[in-house]
């Protein structure tokens, strides 16, 4: 394991994360974050060999239901949330640099 | 009846039933008393006095239900849980004025039971510290002490149940969110087994770790919520489909010979000695009541935090996608792409601890890092529910300090999220194993504030968890002292 978290990296996940950090911020980030990775380290001394990770304690296998609409005729209140609709559509801004709406 | 301090749902039904009081008196002078409280406590986020009280008329005009303890009690839902046409939030910036279309489930079902939602309840943004600190509308004041935290992230609820507020509220836990804050405010909050309760519409922090659970004044009125709100859903593909038993069938029922095991790691270095000192004379009480108490180990306690960290953390990075501006919530459009509304949405929209976990779970997820961070979590998650099983193949339930410490100051802890975290270490190890978990006052320290004694029973036994914390509770009657003086 890295036992710290470069600056480097830090930004690299924030792109990922699609959230902006000063440079000040991302300083105190990586200073916390390599605090709680130090701790995190010491799950290196568990032996985990062939040990099945449990990522879901719920028992149930596979859960299946009728393929029946439900709760479905909501369009004006969902619409209503949207921070900008237009023609019964949420709007959004261009996806590309430079292109319109 | 100026408030709720010395009541309980089966007294106030009566007054209900007797015709002493209406749904609408009743809803009113909580209203009353929550505006002018509030004022210091600041446990609410939204208070719906016009729904509430149209709410009252309603279940009045319609009659009171003799069979029906639930009828016309007034209640709070911490704002992490959906409330079709009633501003939700998850004390963040980001859904500042965000207004669902749905109920949960467990709004359902309390609607259903007659309940009057009296509003929502403040908590740490997204459920994510043990505080209220880091909610974006203010932080909510201890009930005992309003220069101490309520803990959290169930702040809002349990500093609203133990000032009296309102009856009951309901809360979230993903690794202590209701048993913290319920043992830093003196009153009993239980999380239940992972899939007792309908997750549907409560806003996802950790899938595999979220519960809704109950927080009451007393013991039996927490079994009588989850009555109300277990059971299996269609909705939650997690929720279980076991059978729902009576939570109260087991009250009253002597405690003797159950086996009662003490982890030693839960009286480690890191737990204050007034807490200690309490919750062992609670666990003698529990003898004394006819209890067997072995003293156990779960070796790989001291890893949970590290655990959960990384596995709620990367769950959360997961889940907190969804806020992107686009269809509901804060959507910052001063740049010229989409990319930029993302960027600056959620920038803007996220307080700084959320940003720190979607930061680290993020990473933990990243390529190169997986099966370093996240795979190994989930292993050692592994280990922590064999040291678990263990234990229950000889014993009912488990006991020891809900937290660490009792309610520290506001603004106290904050600087180092390591230490913070480590407030945690008691709890989080049942939601990583699923187990369900309860907190019940085991008295106080030398500064009056309330110490919380965790019972932890096996998976689905919530009835065994019920039946000890009611022999302590009725063995000890510390419910009757109350904030500002003794019954």
């Amino acid at each position: 394991m890295a036992e710290t978290l470069s600056k480097q990296e830090a930004k690299h996940v924030a792109e990922l994360a699609k959230i902006r950090f000063t440079d000040a911020e991302l300083d105190v980030i990586v200073g916390q974050l390599g605090n709680i990775l130090t701790l995190v380290d010491t799950l290196n001394e568990v032996d985990t060999t062939d040990v099945v990770p449990t990522y879901s304690v719920t028992e149930n296998v596979n859960m299946f239901r009728d393929d029946v609409a439900d709760n479905w005729n909501q369009k004006t209140d969902l619409l209503n949330n949207a921070p900008q609709q237009q023609d019964d559509m949420i709007k959004v801004p261009a996806i590309l640099d430079g292109g319109d709406n | 009846m100026d408030n709720f301090l010395n009541l309980d749902i089966k007294t106030v039904h009566e007054s209900l039933v007797n015709g002493q009081t209406t749904v609408v008196e009743l809803t009113q002078k909580a209203l009353e008393f929550i505006h002018s409280r509030d004022e210091e406590l600041n446990a609410f986020i939204s208070i719906d006095d016009e729904g509430a009280l149209k709410r009252a008329e309603e279940l009045d005009a319609a009659g009171i239900q003799e069979d029906n303890l639930l009828y016309g009690i007034p209640m709070a839902h911490k704002d992490n849980i959906v409330t079709k046409g009633l501003k939700t939030t998850s004390a963040s910036h980001i859904l500042e004025n965000f207004v669902p279309v749905y109920n949960a489930t467990v709004v359902e079902k309390l609607n259903e039971a007659g309940v009057v939602v009296i509003g929502k309840t403040n908590l740490d943004e997204f459920a994510m510290g043990g505080s209220t600190e880091t909610s974006f509308f203010g932080q909510t004041k201890n009930a005992w002490d309003a220069t101490k935290v309520p803990g959290g992230s169930s702040g809002g609820s349990a500093a609203s149940v133990a000032s009296g507020e309102v009856l009951f509220a309901l809360g979230s836990d993903t690794g202590g969110s209701i048993r913290q804050p319920a043992a830093y405010n003196g009153i009993v909050g239980l999380k239940p087994t992972y899939g007792r309760v309908s997750r549907w519409g409560l806003m996802a922090f950790s899938s595999s770790l979220d519960q809704i659970g109950p927080l009451t004044r007393t013991v039996r009125d927490n079994a009588l919520v989850l009555n109300a709100i277990a059971g299996y859903d269609d909705h939650d593909a997690t929720s279980s489909q076991k059978e729902v038993p009576d939570f109260t069938a087991k009250l009253g029922q002597d405690i003797k010979g159950l086996r009662v095991a003490v982890p030693k790691e839960y009286f480690s270095e890191g737990v204050n000695e007034e807490v200690a000192e309490a919750v062992r004379a609670g666990i003698t009480k529990l003898e004394e009541l006819g209890a067997i108490v072995d003293e156990v180990s779960i070796p790989h306690t001291k890893y949970g935090i590290a655990a959960y960290y990384i596995l709620a953390s990367s769950e959360a990075s997961s889940n907190l996608q969804r806020y992107d501006g686009v269809r509901y919530g804060l959507s910052e459009r001063s740049g010229d792409t989409l990319e930029d509304m993302y960027v600056n949405t959620k920038t803007e929209g996220f307080g700084p601890e959320v940003k720190r976990r979607i930061m680290l779970g993020t990473f933990a997820l990243s390529a190169g890092f997986y099966d370093a961070y996240f795979k190994k979590a989930a292993q050692v998650r592994t280990k922590l529910i064999q040291d678990f099983e263990n234990i229950f193949k000889d014993h009912d339930v488990i006991v020891g300090p809900t937290a660490p410490t009792v309610a520290f100051g506001l603004g106290e802890e904050d600087d180092d999220p390591k230490t913070m975290y480590m407030n945690d270490m008691l709890t989080i190890p049942v939601n990583l194993v699923g187990l369900p978990g309860l907190s019940i006052n085991a008295g106080f320290n030398s500064e009056n504030m309330p110490i919380g004694m965790q019972i932890i029973g096996n998976k689905f036994d919530e009835q065994t968890v019920y039946q000890v914390a009611y022999a302590f509770e009725r063995a000890t009657k510390l419910y009757e002292k109350i904030p500002g003086g003794d019954k």
